[in-house]
């Protein structure tokens, strides 16, 4: 057989045959998955009313009819987690999303104009970037009022800045590249060669970013909820009820292990796809 | 060298203005009157008056930014509204307990993952290397409240080492002083010691499959020599970056580990001026995270020049 017989390996298919290789992937997106499903079957899967109080009940130890206890207003922790999900899951990933667009749009024109528009955005950027994430979070959330969408608005402003710098980074890459030239010298306008032409060869890039910061995401989100900035209560957050069990340290302990559990498999999980993600798509990176 | 700390120090000034200026603004974007917020509803509109004269919001916009920016430049972020003392005052008198744990933090982060980095890179894809993987995604997915509360559950409720709740830290005993450090160090230690695994790892494995790493085993340097002289060198620069670069999530995560420990410190600070809504406690807590930043990110800077003699040059 001769070699010019062989198909050309086509890009597509040694990403997702390295994606489907790296066992840290699929597990990732199987520990993912299984929390995602828990936050959507939620009606279904938990065996009380999250919100139900029954006093009698108050910090009771693990027993038949509550399989992991309940809390300090006696209510279902198992539910309670189970509820839980669908609140960190929901705002990392609306969160995550709307950073990513917003953060994404400001770095390619930044970088794709250059200039007095890209020194101006990149300045102020590198400043938001000065902030500790967690703090700055804290205090968006303290300056906005604690609501569910000032919680959503301020863990996505502080994604903002990361995605301007990735987008920027990129796009300066892509614009030296023949095929803007071949695209300028078509006559396509700016908007077209930005958004049709560089931004998809700067997307693997974005999605990598953007699956490691739905890690960040979720943990500001529980970060907040635990010091009483989330989701405001009677809702239930994983961060909330790590707080209700940091708070009966003594009396019932495993009131903040259980919580802790359920972050922890999400964060390892996130975590997974992302190193994963990166890996398949950069084949020179060592593993 | 001099030269090249001169420019540094002349970069890192605008930044601090930009920043002096982005906490002016935010501070000033709350909803609602700070005054009333402060007060609450039942206060008289003199009270209300008094209290705006006093924060000086009653200048023209423009007047508040020339004074808050002189007051800034000066170290001057006046009184907190809650204790009314002097907020620089509150703020240094818990700053050292903070920069002790950050750099606890910073030291365990290097002692332990510096070498798991460099014992991964060696056993690539063996047992060592697993270990370092499992550490370094562990590290970097407990958010530090959790592994707070956890550490506390089994070294103070269970085994009993340490006590459950604090009580403060003792200035005058150095042993009870170390104690108290421990477990708050270690937790934040974690974050760091994930992050330098990875990037130590990484690094050594890019380095020693350079050919002058080949070259230099070839004429038959001895091992150690290669590693340490030959290739661990050359990872001195994205480790510097590194430290540099989450040296501001540890700062961040300080936050948390000083509310679970119940330590005194920034943290413990700021989340009392947001329960109280002390403004200008939160304004001035603001501008001395930023300038921590800064300062880091200046000694990142200075620290490249020390690692890789041809910074200096540029």
């Amino acid at each position: 057989m001769s070699a010019a017989s062989l198909p050309a390996p086509r890009a597509r298919n040694s990403f997702l045959s390295r994606a489907t290789r790296s066992p840290a992937l699929l597990i990732g997106i199987v520990l993912v998955g299984l929390c995602v499903a828990m936050a959507l079957f939620a009606p279904w899967l938990s065996p009380y009313d999250p919100d139900e109080q029954d006093v009698l009940n108050r910090l009771a130890g693990a027993s038949r009819e509550h399989w992991l206890g309940a809390d300090s207003f006696g209510r279902d922790v198992l539910s309670r987690i189970i509820w839980g999900a669908q609140i960190s899951l929901f705002v990392g990933f609306v969160s995550t999303l709307a950073g990513v667009v917003i953060g994404v749009l400001i770095g390619v024109v930044s970088g794709y104009y250059g200039g007095w528009v890209d020194r101006v955005i990149s300045g102020a950027n590198d400043v938001l970037m000065s902030f500790p994430q967690i703090i700055m979070g804290i205090i968006l959330v303290a300056v906005l009022g604690p609501s569910l969408f000032n919680l959503i608005l301020a863990i996505a402003i502080t994604a903002v800045p990361a995605f301007v710098r990735i987008a920027r980074g990129s796009t300066l890459a892509m614009k030296e590249r023949d095929f803007v030239d071949a695209c300028r010298s078509l006559g396509y306008s700016d908007m077209r060669i930005m958004f049709g032409h560089i931004l998809p060869n700067i997307m693997d890039e974005v999605v990598v970013m953007a699956s490691l910061w739905l890690a960040t995401a979720i943990r500001t989100e529980t970060t907040l909820a635990f010091i009483g900035l989330g989701a405001p209560p009677p809702t239930a957050t994983w961060g909330g009820i790590v707080r209700e069990g940091f708070e009966n340290l003594l009396d019932s302990p495993m009131l903040a292990v259980w919580p802790s559990l359920a972050i922890l498999l999400v964060m390892i999980g996130l975590n997974m796809i992302g190193d994963g993600l990166r890996d398949a798509t950069d084949p020179r990176a060592p593993t | 060298m001099i030269v090249y700390i001169a420019k540094r120090l002349l970069f890192a000034a605008p930044t601090l203005l930009a920043v002096l200026t982005l906490v002016f603004v935010l501070v000033r974007i709350v909803p609602g009157d700070p005054a009333l917020v402060v007060l609450g509803d039942q206060a008289t509109p003199q009270a209300l008056a008094e209290l705006r004269a006093r924060m000086g919001l009653d200048l023209p916009i423009w007047k508040q930014y020339v004074v808050f920016m002189g007051q800034a430049l000066t170290g001057d972020f006046g009184r907190s509204l809650v204790s009314n003392r002097p907020v620089m005052t509150d703020v240094l008198a818990v700053l050292p307990y903070t920069l002790e744990l950050t750099i606890a933090s910073l030291a365990i982060g290097a002692i332990f993952g510096i070498p798991l980095g460099v014992w991964a890179a060696r056993g690539r894809d063996r047992t060592p290397d697993w270990i370092a993987r499992i550490v370094s995604l562990v590290g970097l997915s407990f958010p530090a409240f959790v592994s707070g509360v956890l550490m506390l559950i089994v070294f103070a409720v269970e085994l009993k080492w340490f006590p459950v709740i604090s009580k403060g830290v003792a200035l005058d005993d150095p042993v009870e002083r170390l104690r108290s450090l421990a477990l708050p160090a270690l937790n934040l230690g974690l974050i760091m010691v994930a992050y330098l695994t990875r990037v130590t790892r990484s690094g050594m494995l890019k380095a020693l499959s350079e050919d002058y790493v080949r070259t230099a085993r070839a004429k038959g340097m001895p091992t150690q020599t290669v590693i340490w002289r030959h290739g661990f060198r050359n990872v001195l620069i994205p480790i510097v970056t590194v430290i540099g670069l989450y040296l501001s999530v540890l700062i961040g995560n300080s936050v948390l580990t000083e509310i679970v420990f119940n330590r005194p410190g920034l943290g413990k600070l700021i989340v009392g001026a947001l329960e109280k809504r002390d403004y200008t406690m939160l304004q001035g807590l603001m501008v001395v995270y930023a300038f921590l930043i800064v300062v880091v990110n200046l000694l990142t800077d200075l620290a490249y020049g020390l690692v890789d003699p041809r910074v200096k040059s540029t």
